[in-house]
């Protein structure tokens, strides 16, 4: 043995008995146990988790220029950004491109989760950790359209922190106490720059760290639903099982390569993407006494702001509005009970019959109806359809106890074919 | 338990400074809005603690259309306190000509638009004449009364306000009853 790999032996041991490196690298990624047959929806955790680190980088560096001290400065200073900063209209395409990036990549995973059953038994608290971080991308989004002060920030502003206005009772004190002041306010800007630059990007890698440390724990499912740890090798690694790296990393690396160059188009030549992105009305400066003629918000949080809007009855005495607060919140409160709704014996969509093919996709239709319809302009029709589509949005998790322990299942084999 | 206590305790100053500051609260003067130049059928908008606040000017036929859609109201009477006892009756305004409302919808907060026109609208084929908010579609008539089946729970607020001549309305103060 040279001297060089000698030294670098005892290098390893030094730092080996103080801080677990080598032991963290093989339980994570040399020795951890991959599913081997995988297929492209088990690329969008990681893709998040890339997009994560490019919001991370871009939004430290755009806060080099960002003022929040007043409400003009603030609307200005996006001006300034895009205009004089060297390339800091690329920093905030970036950020802003990667603000809708996230919400892709993060819908598609949460879809693979649906489809394979990722939130089942022993992958619950997966799922919970997961949800969770899914609320927080929420308010972290919403926090971060405020900032630039544009007319869609603060009308969206307006109404998302009215909603806790439809609480009975301590509503309104609430609403003042989240506005710090009577109205929308440079204290409530300045609040809000708080929030999303410094405590909320704290919670989320906090949580994505506990998500990752939960998978490993209980290991990654697969599009088959198969428990691999069922069949181990004497050492007790599973047969069909590789290790993480390097066998998966590469096509990790290969995958994110190509979601870059996706990301990359959509960043120089569709930043806005026709209004979807970058809404038109951001680009005048907040006017507290005329909201927009058609105000919307971005599109990750339409279907749910058209369950808001499909609200207009009042019931047991209480206003509507509080009802539709209610039905926007149960909507995303249901997906936290999925691996208690889910009776099938089987994971996989691929085992199951076709009560339960056929609600995911009457599932997804709804999704993207409510989604179509937040963007529109409140008619008679759209509010109808509003309401056709709430209701199939929420008979999907109501109904599955029943037709996922009726329905017919085909066996699922021992180990991959 | 007492650990528990002390976190209680130590959240208190964060939770506090989150209220609205002194330099917050002391905001928020009156306002003279000048009447000279509103025409009837028309209206202006005047800023009052950094809000909307519509100044209608009502017409003849406005104003005489006010019962034939009581049916369809939420509170056509405006039962409900959104409005000072001065401004409780049928037109909800100290002068039957001059409506002065708070332009926020009682649902989330945007400002509703002016549809005054009587004609078929998409979002009401019988429209009457009012305001239509763009954001969840709910519809108030033109004194600012909502509509029965619409988001917005309530009348539109009618503020304090009171005329210092025929002319000139003070929005934020009220004559000394």
């Amino acid at each position: 043995m040279s001297a060089i790999a000698a030294w670098s032996r005892s290098a390893m041991d030094w730092l080996n008995d103080r801080l677990p490196v080598t032991h963290v690298w093989q339980r994570h990624m040399s020795k951890y146990p991959a599913p081997s047959r995988l297929n492209f929806w088990y690329y969008f955790g990681m893709f998040s988790m890339v997009v994560l680190v490019i919001q991370l980088v871009s939004g430290v560096w755009l806060l080099m220029s960002y003022n929040s001290s007043t409400v003009t400065g603030a609307f200005s200073s996006i001006e300034y950004i895009m205009r004089d900063v060297e390339l800091g209209w690329l920093l905030r395409y970036m950020h802003s491109t990667g603000a809708s990036a996230f919400f892709a990549v993060v819908y598609l995973h949460m879809l693979r989760g649906l489809l394979y059953g990722s939130y089942r038994r022993p992958r619950e608290l997966v799922w919970i950790i997961g949800m969770a971080i899914y609320v927080v991308l929420m308010a972290e989004g919403f926090l971060g359209y405020v900032l630039p002060w544009g007319q869609m920030s603060y009308w969206g502003a307006q109404v998302i922190v009215s909603l806790f206005g439809a609480i009975p009772v301590v509503g309104e004190d609430l609403v003042t106490w989240i506005r710090g002041d009577f109205l929308i306010s440079g204290i409530t800007l300045t609040r809000f720059t708080a929030l999303h630059v410094v405590l909320l990007p704290l919670v989320l890698i906090f949580l994505v760290f506990l998500h990752i440390v939960a998978l490993h724990e209980v290991g990654s499912g697969n599009p088959d639903g198969i428990d691999i740890k069922r069949h181990t090798d004497a050492d007790g690694v599973p047969l069909d099982s590789i290790p993480f790296y390097p066998y998966k990393v590469l096509p990790n690396l290969l995958a994110t390569a190509v979601f870059l160059l996706v990301f990359c188009v959509i960043m120089f030549f569709l930043p806005e993407a026709g209004g979807y992105f970058l809404e038109h009305a951001n680009f005048e400066e907040a006017n507290p006494l005329k909201t927009p003629e058609h105000i919307a918000p971005v599109w990750y949080y339409t279907p749910f702001y058209a369950m808001l809007r499909a609200v207009t009855y009042p019931l047991f005495g209480i206003d509507a509005k509080f009802w539709g607060l209610v039905v926007m919140a149960a909507a995303i409160a249901i997906l936290f009970i999925m691996p208690w709704l889910d009776r099938s014996p089987v994971a996989s969509i691929r085992y199951r019959s076709w009560p339960s093919k056929l609600a995911l996709g009457v599932f997804i239709v709804s999704f993207l109806l409510l989604g179509y319809l937040g963007v529109q302009p409140v008619t008679e029709l759209y509010s109808l359809l509003a309401r056709v589509g709430t209701v199939l949005y929420f008979s999907y998790f109501v109904l599955m106890p029943f037709y996922t322990s009726w329905e017919k299942v085909k066996p699922v084999p021992e180990r991959f074919e | 338990m007492v650990g528990a206590g002390g976190v209680a305790g130590a959240a208190i100053p964060f939770l506090v400074s989150w209220q609205p500051s002194a330099l917050a609260r002391a905001s928020g003067a009156p306002v003279s809005v000048d009447l000279t130049k509103l025409e009837p059928g028309t209206m202006l908008v005047a800023e009052w603690r950094g809000q909307p606040v519509f100044v209608i000017r009502q017409t003849e036929s406005s104003l005489g259309g006010l019962e034939k859609h009581r049916d369809r109201l939420a509170d056509p009477d405006s039962e409900q306190p959104d409005q000072p006892e001065y401004a409780r009756n049928s037109q909800r305004s100290l002068k039957p000509e001059f409506t002065v409302l708070v332009g926020i919808c009682t649902h989330l907060g945007c400002s509703p638009k002016p549809f005054f026109e009587v004609q078929p609208e998409p979002f009401d084929a019988q429209w009457q004449g009012g305001f239509f908010c763009p954001c969840h579609g709910s519809t108030f008539d033109m004194v600012g009364r909502v509509y029965a089946g619409v988001p917005a729970p309530t009348n539109l607020k009618v503020p304090p306000h009171r005329y210092l001549s025929d002319d000139v309305l003070v929005i934020g103060e009220e004559d000394a009853a």
